[in-house]
């Protein structure tokens, strides 16, 4: 059986995230707090994709995602995209970009920050090339692997 | 002119405009008459909180302040204050922006400084918070530079020490990406390197050279900006004693450089410049940190009025 003949099981309501990085499947369901879901969840890792060479993908029965978990994926896998799925269809199809700023969903590193020391919303200006996030408290920047290892 | 800021928290919030207004003012105040000027911050009340011991900074801020007419209150011990019975900075801030028309702060937590802008009705001035910034020494270190050259633009400055961990150095490379065709050389050890980060932020703008070697780039420079090398950042001691002689200004030095080449430090010094240097006309140091005072009372000055 060739890998291309697989079929993942298609989902009636809820949400397909395509074209994922490789290795960030995982991770997303991580961050989505979908280690025990009420509904069928579906990974594929590393698999064939004429875009990409090979991508991840993530299929999540009745679940729609909130502004906050959109912007935590962008940050992890920018040009990823989203399809909302209705009734077995796609209702809609969004490229997922990487968001200007965080706002509350990733956690300063820096022990001598404000934000970890008093307990304050975090506020972070994401750059780009290479992709960074700047504290607008302490101002220290974090590359793309503590950024994913910091996203709450 | 529109000064842009409301607070001086970092000097990555400054414009060229806003840098421009500052300088002019500071400029303005060197010949002001006492009289003139002692009527600025009349029936103004400045809070000088200083968190963290400083003598230079807090001692020039507050005789800005005594010299522009305003009253000063504070604390110069953070035991003596309600830190020390575990109050939030925030709170601190709430409540004193209550009672004064500006804040002066220094605070060992990087980011209490834009944390107290967010919660306070009054203007916050940055006076240093932790190894992150301290606005108001790279405008003294700019007014420095613009007042002995007439220009910043297309000056050569050499970097010099402890570039890694330097906070100076770091606001002074943003800062001079203002000023097109600026060149910058950043003198260090290889432990200390200038972080790449910073040189990939400025790179389009100023034109960057890395060397370990002082000898390199300076007959060519026009200005040097020394930094102290600091023991504690070295893992291996043997490393530090080493570098730590590589980099010490003597009287020698300017056997090599132009006749108007001058040296700046942030001070204190420990043993980077011999004080051999400090009768000779490189020495600007001195001079550096006297120009603090106009430097800060053109930024009390500008903010006196603001509305947040």
């Amino acid at each position: 059986m060739n890998e291309s003949d697989i079929r993942l099981t298609p989902i009636k309501n809820g949400t397909v995230l395509d074209h994922l990085p490789v290795g960030t499947a995982l991770k997303i369901l991580e961050i989505l707090q979908l280690s025990k879901p009420e509904k069928a969840v579906t990974i594929a890792i590393n698999t064939e994709s004429k875009k990409m060479g090979r991508k991840d993908l993530v299929f999540l029965e009745g679940k729609e995602l909130k502004k906050s978990e959109i912007e935590k994926i962008g940050l992890l896998a920018r040009g990823a995209t989203m399809n909302l799925i209705k009734a077995s269809e796609v209702k809609s199809k969004i490229a997922i970009e990487l968001p200007e700023k965080a706002i509350g969903i990733i956690k300063c590193m820096n022990p001598k920050c404000i934000s970890p020391i008093e307990g304050l919303e975090t506020k972070f200006f994401i750059l780009q090339k290479p992709l960074r996030a700047k504290c607008f408290y302490c101002e220290k920047t974090m590359g793309e692997k503590e950024i994913a290892n910091a996203i709450k | 002119m529109e000064f842009s800021l409301t607070d001086i928290i970092s000097i990555c919030d400054f414009s060229k405009k806003d840098i421009d207004i500052v300088l002019e003012k500071a400029a303005e105040f060197e010949k002001m008459p006492v009289e003139k000027k002692a009527g600025i911050l009349n029936g103004k009340i400045v809070a000088s909180l200083f968190f963290e011991p400083s003598t230079r900074t807090r001692l020039s801020f507050e005789t800005a302040i005594q010299n522009l007419g305003g009253k000063v209150i504070g604390f110069a011990d953070p035991a003596a204050s309600s830190t020390s019975k575990g109050e939030t900075l925030s709170d601190s801030i709430k409540i004193i922006s209550g009672y004064a028309d500006i804040i002066v702060m220094r605070h060992f937590i990087e980011g209490s400084a834009r944390r107290a802008s967010e919660v306070s009705k009054k203007p916050i001035i940055n006076a240093g918070d932790g190894a992150n910034q301290h606005p108001t020494q790279t405008l003294l270190d700019l007014y420095t530079i613009k007042k002995e050259f007439g220009k910043i633009s297309g000056l050569k400055i050499g970097l010099l020490g402890d570039l890694k961990y330097g906070r100076t150095v770091h606001s002074l490379m943003y800062a001079l990406a203002h000023y097109p065709n600026t060149e910058v050389f950043c003198i260090s050890p290889e432990s200390l390197r200038m972080q790449q980060e910073i040189i990939q932020d400025n790179s389009e703008k100023l034109k960057i050279f890395e060397t370990r070697d002082l000898q390199e780039f300076l007959p060519e420079l026009d200005l040097l900006y020394a930094t102290r090398i600091q023991k504690e950042r070295f893992a291996d001691e043997f490393e530090y004693e080493q570098i730590k002689n590589v980099f010490i200004l003597d009287k020698k030095i300017l056997e090599k450089t132009k006749k108007s080449f001058r040296i700046m430090h942030p001070l204190p010094r420990v043993n980077e410049i011999k004080p051999e240097l400090d009768s000779t006309s490189a020495a600007l140091y001195f001079e550096q940190a006297k120009n603090g005072l106009p430097v800060r009372k053109a930024i009390l000055s500008i903010l006196k009025d603001v509305e947040k």
